[in-house]
């Protein structure tokens, strides 16, 4: 059977995702920084799903370390998901440096040490799929979000270029925008219904895009005409306004 | 986030703050940060039980920890709902040991109402099997306890609506089974007489219940049909459900689309309805194979089916009596028969004997019915409280929203004891809810 790594499994999103490919039968390889929710999120798979379910602990904000696991965690996956993020708000990044240097450091530095060190072997080996849980946020930088917003920019971009030089390779790699999801992540914000996912219709939407060997895909559709909209409005306009 | 947040009653609505932790350190830093504070599941008690100025949601805390397949025994977190249980266990061979009329319920509310299903009468109420289990208390502390370990902390949970803390984990044990189909028998009884006595002939069945006709008066007063049931043998299956024994039904029909405006719901109405239902056994005698499904679970397959009962939802009434008080049931269904508060059909079963600290079963007769919200209905239902009291019985705290204080206090014998265990446990009394206010349990 096919293996999926999911990185960052802690998360709500990264839960639906595991198991989601554990109802199709692919073994699970589960990474995140906290053992003890790691072993739980790994029992509960093997018995729910009965599958092949493993673990491996790394911190996204450790570099080094995590490019050294991801260059040597056996069996290479069929498909890697990058999932982790951290988001505080801008204001909070604003005042405080440590919170902005995590939001950059997790979301692009982190997620590009380890997303290096898998494609590098998926590239030599010829197959399989790295999937990028981005942001739409990363599409124009409004004062409510940039600093995480550019963080996630900076990811969408890293995605588009390692998928132009994996195409070489037979590897393929889908970028992934969810839009708003009803996670722990946004617990307290209040968010429109129509435009909000679940962790489970994102689950499904990467499963999906994976299959049908999607680029770019935004999980409740519309969002990919917000977004067309929102980067249209000239900046001179843009910068006025309160988003 | 504050929301509204209303059982499955829709009554009544309470205003709270939410929290949904996933992993069991986030709990115990939210039980010891919060205040004012109740745990709650899927949502599924009828009344007040679960809502609190915050609620602490258990849905995400919902991972298996272990599965013996071999001795049937199930060690998950309370989040776990019984139907994805019901997916894990079946196809090994295992089944719930206990079940109320709903898969839509957490196992950590199945643990804090103590439920009953249709075989209360031969394996008692769903804490008769639990193994252990771990309880939270408000401040944080985890301690696991059983039946052995805290025995006190232990029965003042089980039933105890969550007011010693949250139930976390539990471990209990299964009950073997060589298929998923229920081998089941239904009985026409032409009126209450009738009933009484086949629940006598019938005792030895395993499961249990009858829909009773609480519109119909006159001659075919209390007119009802018995379902009883038994787990189906391998050889008892066709041969086509021989193909897949442990099959596991999962499913959803439709979803209820909207509240029902109330002027649908009528004596009218109801009554076609429940005319039907008792038409549609045409013999007076079924017997057949089906799946657990529409055995246990009938109405699951309706999506939020509470939406029939209008926005201004319902309440459900469910009480017992001791089994010698046949005239009591009588005299209470008598005057709700009487009094036309149209309800769906209503669900009649007799218990087995238990005397735990704050459970609801007593050996008896317990009803249950659904009745819409409406004027003059709590006015109505406090007249039968004081009846249900002068037979010697009590009301269910997970479906009850409107009960007074004094109708509890006379009618659970060890009640002290619950309280003197509360207080040991939650002496703050930071863990608190609508209904024990209401109850007098907690100071408000």
């Amino acid at each position: 059977m096919p293996t999926v790594l999911i990185l960052g499994a802690g998360s709500d999103v990264a839960q639906a995702i595991a198991q989601a490919y554990a109802a199709k039968g692919y073994s699970i390889q589960l990474a995140a920084r906290n053992p003890a929710q790691l072993q739980a999120i790994q029992k509960d798979i093997e018995i729910r799903y009965r599958v092949e379910c493993s673990s491996v602990v790394f911190d996204a904000a450790d570099f080094a370390a995590s490019s050294a696991t991801f260059s040597q965690v056996q069996p290479l996956a069929d498909v890697a998901v990058c999932v982790f993020g951290y988001l505080d708000t801008n204001e909070q990044s604003m005042q405080h440096w440590p919170e902005a240097e995590k939001t950059i450091a997790v979301n692009y530095t982190g997620a590009v040490a380890v997303c290096n060190a898998i494609a590098i072997r998926m590239a030599e080996r010829g197959s399989g799929t790295i999937v990028g849980i981005s942001s739409v946020a990363g599409e124009r930088g409004r004062q409510s979000n940039f600093l995480y917003g550019s963080a996630k920019a900076g990811f969408s971009v890293y995605l588009d270029g390692l998928r132009n030089w994996l195409f070489h390779k037979s590897v393929h790699v889908v970028t992934v925008k969810p839009g708003f999801i009803k996670t722990k992540m946004t617990d307290g914000l209040i968010l429109p219904p129509l435009l909000t996912a679940s962790p489970m219709q994102v689950a499904k939407a990467v499963v999906h895009a994976v299959d049908k060997k999607k680029n770019t895909i935004y999980v409740k559709w519309f969002w990919r005409y917000i977004m067309l909209i929102i980067k249209c409005v000239p900046e001179f306009v843009f910068k006025k306004m309160k988003m | 986030m504050k929301r509204n947040i209303t059982n499955w009653g829709n009554y009544p609505v309470e205003h709270a703050d939410e929290y949904q932790p996933a992993f069991r350190d986030q709990l115990q830093a939210l039980a010891a940060e919060k205040k004012d504070w109740i745990p709650r599941g899927n949502g599924r008690c009828y009344g007040d039980a679960s809502l609190a100025p915050t609620v602490i949601t258990t849905t995400k805390l919902n991972r298996f920890i272990s599965f013996d397949t071999l001795n049937g025994i199930l060690d998950c977190e309370s989040g776990v709902t019984l139907d994805q249980v019901l997916e894990v266990i079946v196809p090994k061979g295992w089944f719930l040991p206990v079940t109320p009329g709903t898969k839509l319920i957490t196992i950590g509310g199945a643990v804090g109402s103590d439920v009953h299903g249709k075989n209360h009468h031969v394996d008692g109420s769903f804490s008769n099997h639990i193994v252990d289990m771990d309880v939270i208390l408000p401040g944080g502390e985890l301690i696991v306890c059983s039946p052995d370990a805290h025995a006190d902390l232990f029965w003042a949970t089980c039933g105890g609506m969550g007011l010693t803390g949250l139930i976390s984990r539990v471990k209990f044990r299964l009950k073997k089974i060589e298929t998923s189909y229920i081998k089941q028998k239904q009985i026409k009884a032409a009126n209450l007489d009738e009933i009484i006595r086949l629940f006598e002939e019938y005792k030895d069945y395993t499961y249990s219940v009858a829909w009773i006709d609480c519109l119909k008066k006159g001659k075919g007063f209390g007119r009802s049909i018995l379902m009883l049931g038994e787990h189906a043998q391998l050889s008892e299956l066709t041969l086509a459900q021989q193909q897949q024994p442990l099959k596991v039904v999962n499913k959803t029909l439709f979803r209820f689309p909207v509240y029902l405006p109330s002027i649908f719901l009528n004596k009218l109405s109801i009554g076609i309805f429940n005319f039907l239902f008792y038409l549609k056994n045409t013999k007076k005698e079924i017997n057949n194979v089906v799946p657990y499904e529409p055995f246990f679970y009938p109405l699951d397959v309706i999506d939020e089916w509470n939406k029939m009962y209008g926005r201004k939802g319902f309440v459900q009434y469910q009480f017992v009596l001791p089994l010698n008080q046949k005239e009591g049931l009588a005299n209470i269904l008598h005057r709700i028969t009487e009094r036309g508060f149209a309800s769906f059909l209503a669900v009649l079963k007799v218990f087995g004997k238990q005397d735990t600290m704050i459970g609801f079963p007593m050996e008896g007769f317990t009803l249950a019915l659904d009745i819409p919200i409406r004027n003059g209905l709590f006015e109505f239902l406090d007249e039968m409280d004081k009846l249900v009291l002068e037979y010697g019985g009590r009301i269910y705290l997970s479906k009850d929203a409107r009960m007074k204080a004094h109708t509890f206090q006379q009618s659970y014998p060890r009640l002290q004891e619950f309280k003197q265990t509360i207080q040991k446990y939650n002496g703050q009394q930071v863990v608190h809810s609508l209904l024990s206010d209401r109850l007098q349990l907690t100071p408000q």
